[in-house]
């Protein structure tokens, strides 16, 4: 059995007060829960403040390039499925840089595992406006306000089909923790938008903005109903549903590649004197 | 014995089905084939060509010269006539050009009629040529025949009789009707194989044991994926088409670090999108292989040409200082061993390695005896299982004697695999410190760089032993210049001088090529593009300056006759 101290890493270099505290405390609360050991996972995470997450942990750890997360766990996943792949991404990092390679995970259905922590701006470039906040906030860089839509992770999940898509808060703790061993034990794609109140930058979605909002999904929702699930997904202001909105059984990626079914990848012999054969195709 | 056969047409009509087949059927008689392809970037109309010279002899280029111009449209006619040696003929059905060529040499073959008279469907026109080829060049048919029965074999018998007697009925008319033909192929010999460079490059990452491979589809790189992608089952390869060119090299990034061989592939444009990625791999030291295929720029250029132009760009791609290896093959053949040994390469000092190649060379077809697997080398360098698990302690980055560390496989063991695109310290955690950041620098270039050079062989010289003139170059002008200094040794003193391993800069202890370079009179440097970006790198690696440059940046690639034109310019 693990225990709190297998995942003991180095020195977090967030600000105090950081809604990121509280995930990290939850993930690792999580992961000694379910028993997974250190060696027995990866966490993939780009560039941000999210982007420093896995060196917290104490795990395998591909910290790679701002938005590109969603490729290099796609990879991991295919050149090794018994590798529990998780991706850690801010919402710049994914929902902006990494835009394009989000809507084709969730295509893909690839069994990654994505918390995106979401404060609804910039923190380590120093709070510029990021594809989730929200209209009408003043920046340095929006001097006249945000005028873009914000961008709805869930709503989009839904439309394209994401096998699990789940809202979470870091505010609440235990509830957090219940969606990353959900998360992490679903079969596909999963993507938790993680609420984290960035203490320095944002001042409007504090931590009391979103105690305010944020509910508890009735226990009675059925997610799996999809025109439903795009209508909760679409709830935000004055309440805002966290858990589980959508979820799928749909085949995973893995699954469906032949070439994998006996074992991952990373394990099949390679023998150099087939070759032999092949060359005889360009007779 | 030495015949030039062009069959021009519009996309879609067929040519590639005939060239494809016909080089097919003279390789498999043993003869020495050069095919090369002319095309527009579209998938129907407009004027393509697909050129094959086959010899008793070896060749490595096409000649300006055809003996025989399978016309399909009326463009063929027009724009190749000229082109008819003194036994040239052109073959063309005249109910389907609705014209006919001025010349005399030519023979009119119904090739729809024949079709539907002996194959029973127009589909069948195709063949109906390919057998009149043959006919008119005074060979057998078994060797089609039996292609042809491979080639169908799936679709039934019924198909097969119909196009056996397509190919026969094209054959007989040619025999009837080409009164004129004076061809006479050589009797056969061993069947020879028949490879282009595109598919060199993919049956060399397969032989290196190469597991992944991520890309976006983009001319002249797509043969590749496609290529690996009908190996997937045989040899349990994964290949995924990518969303994009960023999500390609990361997702090569990300199979590598997990512990399979990878690799991604593109031409410039979409090279120019993993920029950002190659330095990624700098950082963290995760071997990878990058196929780069040159086409006339900038932006979308010529979609479908030639250029040398991507040179600078693989050398000074991405950001940061790292290692990198740049292979540029200039046949097939060496296309097979250089992915080979960029494999390797990669895989033993952890670094980027370039293939960079283009579209001449990516279509251009050869022959050979085979390939010497001998030759092939296949090392695993990761640690894995029991070797792995028994280390005491495991840092991704220790510092080490060669400043190769590592490469631990995550999962197979307790140890952690921790990298960082970030600065970071012997853990793969984030450091800040000078002391460090001067210590990594040292392991991961300086250490290891001149372990690189080493692996590095000298250009290969090729002509006199004690040349007047050198013509010297890289990658795909490789045949081509092989052929005008056969062609000009009749007069001239002269060598050919060929580079395929660009970088890092070829050391001159096996070969002193430099002092070669300084006792030669007149150095030419001939590349396929404006500025001269290889002699340039030359003098900035060497301090030696060609005398002179021959460049070609019109999008087609070197001909034998034109290259030879512009050398005797230069020489008067």
């Amino acid at each position: 059995m693990s225990s709190l101290d297998d995942y003991k890493g180095q020195t977090p270099a967030w600000c105090p007060g950081c809604g990121n505290f509280s995930i990290l405390k939850t993930f690792k609360d999580a992961m000694v829960e379910m028993g997974i050991e250190p060696h027995k996972f990866a966490i993939v995470s780009g560039i941000g403040q999210a982007g420093k997450f896995p060196h917290y942990v104490r795990c395998n750890t591909f910290n790679g390039l701002h938005g590109r997360t969603l490729p290099v766990a796609t990879a991991i996943r295919l050149a090794n499925h018994d590798m529990l792949t998780i991706a850690v991404a801010g919402d710049g990092d994914c929902y902006g840089e990494g835009g394009n390679h989000l809507m084709h995970a969730m295509r893909r259905n690839i069994s990654v595992k994505l918390f995106v922590h979401d404060n609804q701006i910039y923190g380590l470039t120093k709070g510029q406006a990021s594809p989730t906040s929200m209209e009408g906030m003043v920046t340095k860089n929006q001097p006249f306000g945000v005028f873009s839509e914000q961008l709805n992770p869930m709503a989009l999940a839904v439309a394209l089909d994401c096998s699990l898509a789940a809202r979470g808060f870091a505010g609440d703790i235990e509830h957090l923790k219940g969606l990353i061993k959900q998360a992490v034990n679903h079969k596909g794609f999963t993507l938790v938008d993680i609420l984290q109140p960035c203490v320095t930058f944002n001042k409007i979605n504090t931590y009391e903005w979103y105690r305010q909002r944020v509910y508890r999904i009735e226990p009675d929702y059925d997610p799996e109903n999809r025109a439903a699930a795009f209508n909760k997904a679409l709830e935000w202001g004055d309440r805002i549903p966290i858990g589980i909105i959508y979820k799928n059984n749909r085949p995973t990626f893995e699954e469906r590649i032949p070439v994998i079914k006996e074992a991952p990848l990373v394990k099949q012999p390679f023998d150099p004197k087939k070759i032999e054969n092949t060359l005889k195709e360009f007779y | 014995m030495d015949y030039s056969i062009k069959i021009g047409g519009e996309a879609g009509q067929g040519i590639q089905t005939i060239g494809d087949t016909l080089a097919r059927v003279f390789s498999r008689s043993g003869y020495h084939v050069f095919t090369h392809q002319d095309y527009e970037s579209r998938i129907r109309g407009g004027h393509n060509f697909f050129q094959i010279r086959f010899s008793d002899k070896p060749v490595s280029a096409s000649r300006n010269k055809i003996d025989i111009i399978v016309a399909l449209d009326k463009e063929s006619i027009l724009q190749h006539e000229e082109e008819l040696s003194d036994i040239g003929q052109i073959i063309y059905d005249s109910k389907t050009l609705n014209s006919q060529p001025s010349t005399q040499n030519s023979v009119d073959i119904p090739f729809v009629n024949l079709a539907i008279e002996h194959g029973g469907s127009k589909i069948m026109a195709n063949t109906v040529a390919t057998g009149a080829v043959l006919g008119m060049l005074g060979m057998e048919l078994d060797i089609l025949l039996a292609i042809i029965k491979d080639t169908f074999k799936k679709k039934g018998e019924e198909v097969i009789r119909a196009n056996v007697n397509a190919a026969m009925a094209g054959h007989d008319h040619a025999v009837k009707q080409c009164m004129k033909c004076s061809f006479s192929a050589a009797p056969p010999s061993k069947p020879k194989m028949l490879i282009p460079g595109i598919e060199a490059i993919g049956l060399g990452a397969i032989a290196s044991g190469c597991k992944f491979y991520a890309a976006y589809p983009m001319t002249p790189s797509t043969g590749i994926m496609n290529y690996i992608a009908g190996k997937e089952k045989e040899y349990g390869i994964i290949v995924e088409q990518a969303e994009d060119e960023i999500a390609a090299i990361n997702m090569a990034l990300g199979a590598s670090f997990a512990g399979v061989r990878a690799m991604t592939g593109s031409s410039g444009g979409g090279f120019a999108l993993m920029v950002e990625g190659i330095s990624l791999a700098g950082m963290t030291e995760i071997p990878v292989v990058i196929a780069l295929g040159q086409r006339p720029g900038p932006a979308t250029g010529f979609p479908t040409r030639t250029e040398q132009a991507d040179l600078n760009f693989a050398l000074y791609t991405s950001h940061g200082e790292f290692p990198r290896i740049i292979f540029a093959p200039g046949t097939p053949e060496q296309a097979f061993y250089l992915t080979n040994k960029a494999f390797e390469l990669s895989e033993k000092y952890q670094i980027p390695s370039i293939i960079i190649f283009d579209t001449y060379l990516s279509d251009s077809e050869w022959t050979y005896e085979g390939f010497d697997l001998s030759r092939i080398k296949y090392n695993d360098y990761r640690l894995r299982g029991e070797v792995f698990a028994n280390l005491p302690v495991y840092k991704r980055f220790a510092f080490t004697q060669t400043g190769v560390s590592p490469l631990g496989v995550p999962g197979e063991a307790r140890h952690l695999v921790v990298i960082d695109s970030d600065e970071h310290d012997e853990d793969g955690h984030i450091v800040e410190d000078a002391e460090t950041r001067i210590k990594m620098v040292n392991k991961r270039l300086f250490k290891k760089l001149p372990l690189i050079k080493k692996e590095i062989e000298p250009p290969s010289i090729y002509g006199h032993s004690n040349p007047e003139i050198i013509i010297a170059g890289w990658g795909s002008t490789y045949g081509v210049m092989k052929e005008a200094a056969d062609e000009l040794s009749a007069n001239l003193d002269i060598a050919m001088l060929h580079f395929s391993e660009i970088y890092p800069f070829p050391p001159v202890n096996k070969f002193n090529y430099i002092k070669t370079l300084e006792d030669t009179k007149m150095t030419i440097c001939v590349e396929n593009n404006a500025t001269g970006q290889f002699a340039r790198l030359m003098r900035a690696e060497t301090g030696y300056a060609f005398n002179r440059s021959i460049n070609r940046f019109d999008g087609r690639p070197f001909t034998v006759e034109s290259l030879i034109g512009e050398i005797n310019v230069l020489i008067r």
